[in-house]
């Protein structure tokens, strides 16, 4: 298998993940499509270092995931917060903060 | 004439001001506390100031007539570099001339004031405001140097204010004290440029120097100082084209009326012109202002004076016609400046009371002023109707009283200037001599012969409160005395033997022809005079005074207008500057705040729409962020294909 073809394959994960974050109201699922979209970066990193042979694609991937559990924890605890509150996960019912 | 430094008792010269400063500051800052003896201090300190000038009169004459110029430097008021302000008293023998009258007759006035306000609760502060005055006005007339004399004449123009306006729970004194104030500054203009003018040019405020420096400096700079200082002196002494504040200053207490707006203040002028009498010599362009100014002023305010009902708007018409011959005199050169300021004094006299006079009558009437109510009260004020007649007599000129021999002066100067404006001014002179005499011999008609008219509302009716006339305490009628011994004797002192022009001529410089007694100018004018008396009687005496006002002539409502002096500044002055307000307030709404608004408002909408972008759905965030990453991806491959 050519490396074209794990992009392709990180290319159709993230634009899954971007259309959920989009087109999905519960703040879990775009938690997951978030998810989605970080781990397709990730195979694409993983997918050019291997192209290149060298390993700066595989640090980046580590960061990565580093970042994203530290995103997940706090995001998991603000939407513990909003759900406590207002019973719902819904992030269109969390629309206080505009206009 | 060179000016020596003061010594001996002329060291003490302070004092002049020191006396009436202290007791207004007495009485303006002690308040209420000072309410039972204010009063008294303000007479004394008045008194105590004459009693010095007095003093300081006769020491001058004791001196050789080329050395009774002394000046006493009291302090540098502002020491900068090239600006020396010094303030000193000059004690010449015009300046004490000046003292003698303001100290003299503002003593009487203030003595008679006693009375006269005696039921006011606020006759201290009146007191306070009198002191006051007359602290300004000697400041005036004393100080040695263009800027103290500025100093002074704001004083008295601000003590005029106040009094003026010292009812000010009326309606009509405020404004009237707001309008001479206005006029006043319009007047005071011309007289600070023409001190700026001063320093520009010569660096000095100082008479002598000034003086110096512009007998030097060409006639151009000459007439410059001159008609701005007659423009100056227009406005303090209410003459054409200022002279619409002084009939409304008659709303202030008739005291007032007396000293300041007839007796001293409206002369500051005559004094201003007198004083710089080297300039207007230097500039026949200058002095030919001067005599017009002069001569239309006395015949406006005759002609006012003519048809005016209130007895003070009739002795204030007088005032500012009598103030027109002073400043016709003061025009006419040397000739013309000692009977300018021998008729000032004499004026002073008889005009003070003649209004003091006034004021015992309006004391006597509950108020009133209007002639047409009055009638017969010679029999219910025999003091007074005495006095006043006395006065009368001296006004309009019969001889051996006052005003023979100094206006006769001055329409006798006028006559010999020569020449077709000295024929013209004359003409003028002579007129108003006549028309002075008829105004006066109605006033002394309607007021004190005929019948009483007080008792009638006109109609055929009684009136409410019938007044009851009464003679004024003696508090008042003895300075009424005073000053009416002073209108008969005064102008035959001055002016026979030529004493006051002898006394004068270090000051003002000696006339080529002496000035005889009987001439041929004055001889027309007293024949004019008496045909007004008889005029007068044939109109006011000969038939009952109809109780309201008729219709009148076309002349006599206008003069009742104040020949539109009013009008005309309405419609020329406050109109076009009332259009420029309103141009200016609808330049700023429109112009200035209309851009700044339409900025603001273009922002505030722009936001108020850009805001909405704000929707709080995360989604949104989300799709605006994708597209700005793609953007950004697209961008840079553009930038890098």
């Amino acid at each position: 298998m050519s490396p074209a073809h794990y992009i392709f394959l990180a290319v159709i994960l993230f634009t899954i993940g971007a259309v959920g974050v989009l087109v999905r109201r519960n703040a879990i699922v775009i938690f997951m499509c978030i998810e989605l979209m970080l781990n397709a970066c990730n195979l694409a990193f993983v997918a050019f270092a291997r192209m290149h042979g060298n390993l700066d694609g595989q640090v980046v991937a580590f960061f990565v995931m580093v970042v994203a559990a530290a995103e997940v924890v706090v995001g998991l605890a603000i939407l513990m917060a909003i759900y406590r509150a207002r019973r719902s996960a819904s992030v269109d019912d969390a629309s206080l903060l505009k206009y | 004439m060179t000016t020596l430094a003061a010594t001996g008792v002329l060291r003490a010269s302070w004092l002049l001001l020191a006396f009436p400063v202290f007791g207004a500051a007495v009485l303006l800052i002690g308040g209420r506390r000072t309410d039972k003896w204010g009063h008294l201090l303000a007479v004394t300190m008045s008194l105590a100031s004459f009693v010095y000038g007095v003093i300081a009169f006769f020491t001058l004459l004791g001196y050789n007539a080329a050395d009774r110029s002394r000046d006493l430097h009291m302090f540098s008021w502002v020491p900068v570099a090239g600006f020396q302000a010094n303030l000193g008293v000059l004690l010449d023998p015009l300046s004490v001339s000046f003292v003698l009258l303001i100290t003299g007759v503002g003593s009487l006035i203030l003595v008679y004031s006693v009375g006269y306000m005696a039921h006011d609760s606020d006759r201290r502060r009146f007191f306070g405001y009198l002191n006051l005055f007359i602290a300004a006005m000697l400041l005036l007339v004393l100080s040695d140097n263009y800027l103290g004399l500025y100093a002074g004449w704001e004083g008295v123009g601000l003590a005029s204010y106040l009094l003026i306006g010292f009812w000010q729970y009326k309606p009509a004194p405020p404004v009237a004290a707001k309008k001479a104030f206005i006029a006043n500054r319009v007047g005071d203009a011309g007289l600070s440029i023409a001190i700026m003018l001063m320093f520009a040019e010569f660096g000095t405020f100082n008479f002598g120097p000034v003086f110096a420096s512009a007998h030097s400096g060409g006639t151009g700079i000459t007439t410059a100082l001159g008609l701005l200082l007659l423009l100056g002196a227009c406005g303090k002494s209410a003459q054409v084209p200022l002279q619409s504040w002084l009939l409304d200053a008659m709303e202030g207490p008739t005291p007032v009326s007396a000293l300041i707006h007839a007796a001293t203040m409206v002369t500051a002028g005559v004094y201003l012109i007198v004083r710089s009498n080297p300039i207007f010599n230097d500039s026949p362009t200058a002095q030919l202002g001067v005599t017009v100014v002069g001569a239309v002023t006395l015949l406006v305010g005759a002609i006012i004076g003519c048809a005016k009902d209130d007895i003070k708007k009739a002795l204030a018409g007088s005032t500012m016609s009598q103030i027109g011959y002073m400043t016709l005199g003061a025009g006419l050169g040397p000739a013309g400046y000692v009977f300018a300021i021998a008729h000032l004094l004499a004026h002073g006299f008889f005009k003070a009371g003649l209004f003091l006079g006034a004021g015992s009558v309006m004391h006597g009437m509950d108020d009133e002023v209007n002639m047409r109510r009055y009638g017969a009260l010679r029999k219910f004020l025999p003091y007074t109707f005495v006095t006043f007649g006395l006065g009368y007599l001296a006004i309009i000129g019969i001889p051996p009283f006052s005003g023979f021999f100094t206006k006769d002066g001055i329409i006798d100067a006028a006559w010999e200037k020569g020449g077709t404006s000295g024929y013209i001014l004359a003409a003028c002179a002579i007129l108003g001599a006549g028309i002075t005499a008829f105004y006066m011999t109605r006033v002394m008609l309607m007021t004190w012969f005929g019948t009483k008219r007080w008792d009638s509302d006109g109609r055929g009716g009684h009136v409410e409160h019938e007044p009851h006339p009464h003679e004024s305490p003696w508090v008042m009628v003895w300075p009424m005395i005073i000053l009416a011994v002073g209108s008969v004797v005064a102008g035959g002192f001055l002016v026979i033997g030529n004493r006051f022009q002898s006394f004068l001529a270090p000051v003002v410089g000696t006339p080529d022809k002496s000035h005889g007694l009987f001439t041929t100018a004055g001889m027309i004018a007293l024949v004019l005079a008496l045909l007004g008396v008889g005029l007068s009687w044939f109109m006011y005496g000969r038939v009952a005074v109809p109780a309201v006002a008729p219709r009148g002539s076309v002349l006599s409502r206008a003069a009742r207008q104040d020949l539109y002096g009013d009008a005309f500044n309405e419609s020329v002055l406050m109109r076009p500057g009332q259009w420029l307000t309103r141009l200016s307030v609808f330049f700023d709404n429109r112009g200035v705040d209309g851009l700044v608004n339409t900025i603001a408002a273009t922002i505030g909408g722009t936001s108020g729409r850009l805001r909405r972008i704000q929707t709080g759905y995360a989604r949104s965030y989300a799709l605006s962020m994708l597209i700005g990453a793609v953007l950004l991806v697209a961008g840079l491959l553009v930038v890098r294909l």
